[in-house]
């Protein structure tokens, strides 16, 4: 029912206007379609200048009422970021200015030179010293922008800090899983065949030593304040995206060709609460690319802590190896030796199976 | 060489004027079917690609109203979308699967089907032979063609919708593995086969076309048109075509090496894949980054196909309702060109944060903002052909300022996504949603509106209603700005773009007041848009008459037509062309079309 309704006021509206329109027309015919044309040119000059000034009006009254909602108001989180933050009201100063420049010329030309009886037009073809100025100086604007620009993209892409952690970051359909090297610092092999859903997330290669110290987590990532962290990004079925609108980075996750990011958090999530206000904060870790009908709610969290806090937490983690395989953990009881070396004998064939495939 | 060349000239011209005399003397023998369905008349095919893109456009524009009720309203629900959607909408709520399958058709449909075949399609067609002197194009055979392979493209478009795993839903850009997968998306399944037999129907079209137009250009001017005689609308869809075809045939290649994988067990795009609930995929040692590359190939130009029309009509509609020349016609003519050079040299810009190179992308930067500089020329001379001028708002002319307002809003932020070091913060973000809704969407929109306003006389010898495209003008301008700057905001705040919901997030659901009312500004721009349908429609048949030759009081050659031009468009002998385009306000006269010789007395410029 309110759906006719709402149709029927639209149509009412719509043959109101064409009403309007087609006797406006039939005015014309009788005043004179040269007079009703003038009159109509001084109406839509005079918009010109209206719609030049109530738009203005609206850029201002839009920033004063978005401003704070986004993160141009807050202080990036990252070391790296905040060269992104200046880069940027760099650009915005620039691209502003012209923005402003060259809308209100725009309008008031057409305000100002709207058709006139007296007014005898200027023929003016074209004027070498006029294109060589608008060639130039946009030329040099851009060329600053692009230097600045280059200088920090390397530093965003180039190598992370000697001191920098490293956590491998792996989107799936809809999440995100980490993996921390462990105790030795270094990440064991994995392969993507060995996946199973249940106990190999990553598709460890269960015989490499290297990897029988790693972590493995999901959906919160821990990374300490004021220490550089370099992320190695992989997917495992389709491209996602590494989002990190705090910390200014984003990064593509794809399928069979790992990526990187590194950057260096600046305050703990602890201290985000507190700057920002907002007790619920959270480091978020978006997925920007589209990857499937979850897309939307493919959601990670950064907790970003103190060095003691962070020790405190790798303490408690378990080796994903020892998820894998309960009795090989030391920290459990060891009821069965003998039942143990069972299983690495089984087991052994079907390793060197898979590394011979690698 | 020389000799020969003028011999084929002579006999060309020669051959063209049998023609037209014989289409003239079989003007009466024409039926209903060669006349509107399988025409062969360029003017015929031009109106045939501008309805078939109205009717995408209203199609295409309706799915966003859809979309945007979901983010303006994402707690409500709307029992009637449920009889419409059916299952897509289950409870009168969309279903993710419809949003995204939504979004990704909106996006196809628009860029391809409505702004690439209904805006360059429509112009090219119309324009090309009426403005340089010529009959008809090259082959209207091809032309002919062209069209219909779009239209079949637009009918298995459309059937993709009605298939019961639904259309193609990763997004317009269609990146593997999500469109190789139908296990991973089930609108990779039924749906994206469909989608890429469309796509490659339309880049049949495409080429057929811009072939045909590019040798129309070339060789069929009509004595007197030297190249640099010709209106800057030529150059512009001279240009727009050569972008085509030598961009589509990538795309295509990059879409048959999908067909490979998604249907022959090939791994061009596919390595390393385990699917939830399927298992690890065989497929190794591809790359899924390839298919960006091919596809930005294509990609890129393809927003310069979009706009390049635009600015050609721009240019000259704006210097004919100045009453002054086009300033720095050489100058317009050299940044197209550069525009139309760099267009193939910048692809990898949509690709910085895929894991590209970083020196690789460093040039790729340098390469973008060079494209700044020719498009701030054109921008600086559209200024200064307003200035002291003696302007005429008509329709068009509106239409033609709105769209130097919207490029320069719109262009302005391609700065600070062309930059890697800021694109890494704001890619993919609502900020390049309004940066390219703004530059190449709507402005091209304003483009079309403009050249339909314009050229509505010459198509169909009547006037649309000023008023309700006054109406239409600022309604649409007003609202398009409320609609998309706004969004550079929620860009700032890192927002992602293709989101269905917002609510879990702690970053980004503080712009539910906005959604709203963007939302709300969506549907009332989408309706005003009927109030353009109606005027274009009515006025086919009800509108003022046009009585005079040249209404507007234009130089081109266009306007040396009958009121109704038939096949062939000029009775008697194409007329001869000595002058450019654009010679308003010389020598104290108003306007001196492009066949008047040059006098004796006239003064040089």
């Amino acid at each position: 029912m309110t759906i006719l309704l709402t149709t029927a006021v639209i149509v009412l509206v719509f043959v109101v206007i064409f009403q309007i329109a087609k006797a406006s027309e039939y005015v014309s015919l009788l005043k004179g379609e040269e007079a009703s044309r003038k009159q109509n040119n001084k109406i839509n000059g005079f918009l010109m200048v209206v719609f030049l000034v109530l738009g203005l009006f609206g850029v201002w009254y839009c920033n004063e009422v978005l401003f704070d909602k986004t993160l141009l108001a807050q202080e990036s989180a990252s070391v790296e970021g905040e060269r992104v933050d200046s880069m940027l009201w760099l650009t915005l100063a620039v691209t502003g200015i012209v923005f402003i420049g060259t809308q209100i010329v725009l309008f008031w030309f057409a305000y100002k030179y709207q058709e006139n009886e007296k007014r005898k037009v200027y023929f003016f073809s074209h004027s070498n010293t006029l294109e060589a100025i608008w060639t130039i100086i946009p030329a040099i604007a851009l060329t600053v922008l692009v230097v600045i620009g280059l200088r920090n993209w390397f530093l965003f892409t180039g190598e992370p800090p000697k001191s920098a952690m490293v956590v491998e970051v792996t989107g799936k359909q809809f999440g995100w899983i980490f993996r921390y090297p462990g105790k030795d610092g270094a990440f064991g092999k994995k392969y993507y065949k060995n996946i199973d859903a249940a106990t190999n997330t990553l598709g460890l290669l269960w015989d490499d030593k290297l990897g029988q110290d790693d972590l493995v987590t999901e959906q919160t990532m821990y990374v300490v304040k004021g220490k550089p962290v370099k992320l190695i990004i992989g997917s495992r079925d389709v491209i996602h995206d590494v989002g990190l609108s705090h910390f200014r980075m984003k990064m593509d996750a794809v399928p069979g060709i790992p990526t990187t990011m590194w950057f260096t958090p600046k305050f703990t999530t602890a201290e985000m609460k507190e700057k920002t206000g907002n007790p619920n904060f959270q480091y978020e870790i978006s997925c920007d690319q589209m990857c499937g009908n979850g897309h939307y709610s493919m959601k990670g969290v950064i907790e970003v802590v103190s060095q003691e806090d962070y020790d405190l937490w790798i303490a408690k983690q378990n080796p994903y190896y020892y998820a894998a395989f309960p009795d090989k953990d030391p920290a459990a009881a060891k009821p069965a030796a003998a039942a143990t070396a069972d299983t690495s004998k089984t087991a052994k064939p079907a390793e060197v199976k898979t590394v011979a495939k690698m | 060489m020389s000799n020969e060349a003028v011999l084929h000239a002579h006999s060309d011209v020669a051959t063209h004027d049998a023609h037209g005399d014989h289409s003239h003397e079989h003007h009466h023998h024409e039926t209903f079917i060669t006349k509107y369905v399988f025409s062969q008349d360029h003017k015929m095919i031009a109106k045939q690609f501008l309805i078939t893109g109205m009717v995408w456009a209203v199609l295409g524009g309706l799915m966003s109203v859809l979309f945007r009720l979901q983010l303006g309203y994402p707690d409500s629900t709307f029992p009637w979308l449920e009889s419409i959607l059916g299952k897509w909408a289950k409870g009168g709520h969309i279903t993710p699967e419809a949003y995204y399958a939504l979004v990704t058709t909106h996006g196809t449909v628009l860029v391809f089907f409505v702004l690439t075949a209904g805006l360059s399609g429509t112009f090219a067609n119309f324009l090309i032979p009426l403005q340089i002197g010529a009959r008809d194009m090259a082959s209207p055979f091809m032309n002919m063609l062209s069209y219909w392979f779009f239209f079949g493209a637009s009918i298995v478009m459309l059937s993709s919708m009605f298939v019961e795993t639904g259309p193609f839903s990763g997004g317009w850009t269609a990146y593997p593995p999500l469109s190789a997968l139908g296990d991973a998306s089930p609108g990779s399944k039924t749906g994206m086969d469909l989608w890429i037999v469309s796509m490659a129907l339309f880049v049949v079209s495409s080429l057929l076309g811009g072939l045909n137009y590019i040798a129309t250009v070339l060789n069929m001017r009509t004595k007197g048109m030297s190249m640099t005689r010709l209106p800057l609308t030529i150059w512009a869809l001279f240009f727009t075509a050569v972008l085509g075809v030598l961009s589509f045939p990538v795309l295509l290649s990059g879409f048959i090496l999908l067909i490979f994988d998604r249907n022959f067990g090939t791994s061009f795009y596919l390595s390393d894949i385990f699917i939830n609930g399927v298992g690890a995929l065989p497929n190794e040692g591809g790359s899924a980054i390839l298919f960006q590359h091919l596809f930005w190939f294509l990609g890129h130009p393809e927003v310069y196909i979009i706009l390049l029309p635009a600015m050609g009509m721009v240019s000259e509609i704006l210097s004919v309702n100045s009453r002054k020349p086009i300033f720095g016609y050489m100058a317009m003519i050299g940044s197209l060109f550069a525009i139309a050079i760099l267009a193939f040299l910048v692809w990898a810009h949509h690709m910085f944060v895929t894991g590209l190179n970083p020196f690789l992308g460093s040039v790729f930067v340098l390469l973008t903002l060079l494209i700044a500089v020719p498009s701030a020329i054109k921008v600086f001379n559209w200024l200064t052909t307003l200035w002291r001028g003696n302007i005429r708002f008509t329709p068009g002319m509106l239409f033609a300022i709105g769209f130097v307002s919207m490029f320069i809003s719109g262009g302005l932020t391609g700065i600070w996504l062309g930059n890697s070091a800021l694109d890494i913060h704001l890619h993919d973000t609502y900020f390049v949603i309004a940066h390219f809704h703004i530059v190449m969407g709507v402005a091209s929109m304003f483009g079309m509106f403009a050249g339909i306003y314009h050229w509505y006389p010459k198509m169909y010898g009547r006037f649309m209603n000023n008023t309700l495209a006054y109406i239409h003008f600022w309604v649409t301008i007003a609202g398009a700005y409320m609609i998309f700057w706004p969004m550079h905001y929620q860009g700032l705040a890192g927002m992602p773009r293709r989101y269905y919901d917002f609510s879990i997030w702690e970053s980004f659901k503080q712009f539910q007041d906005l959604n709203r009312f963007i939302s709300l500004v969506a549907m009332i721009v989408f309706a005003v848009q009927f109030l353009f349908l109606f005027n274009f429609f009515y006025s086919i048949f009800r509108g003022r008459k046009v009585t005079t030759l040249n209404p507007w009081e234009s130089n081109t050659l266009e306007w040396t037509t009958p009121i109704h031009p038939g096949h062939g468009n000029w009775v008697g002998e194409i007329p001869e062309v000595h002058r450019w385009a654009y010679d308003y306000g010389k020598d104290g006269k108003d306007f001196i079309q492009q066949t008047t010789p040059v006098g004796a007395d006239e003064s040089h410029h």
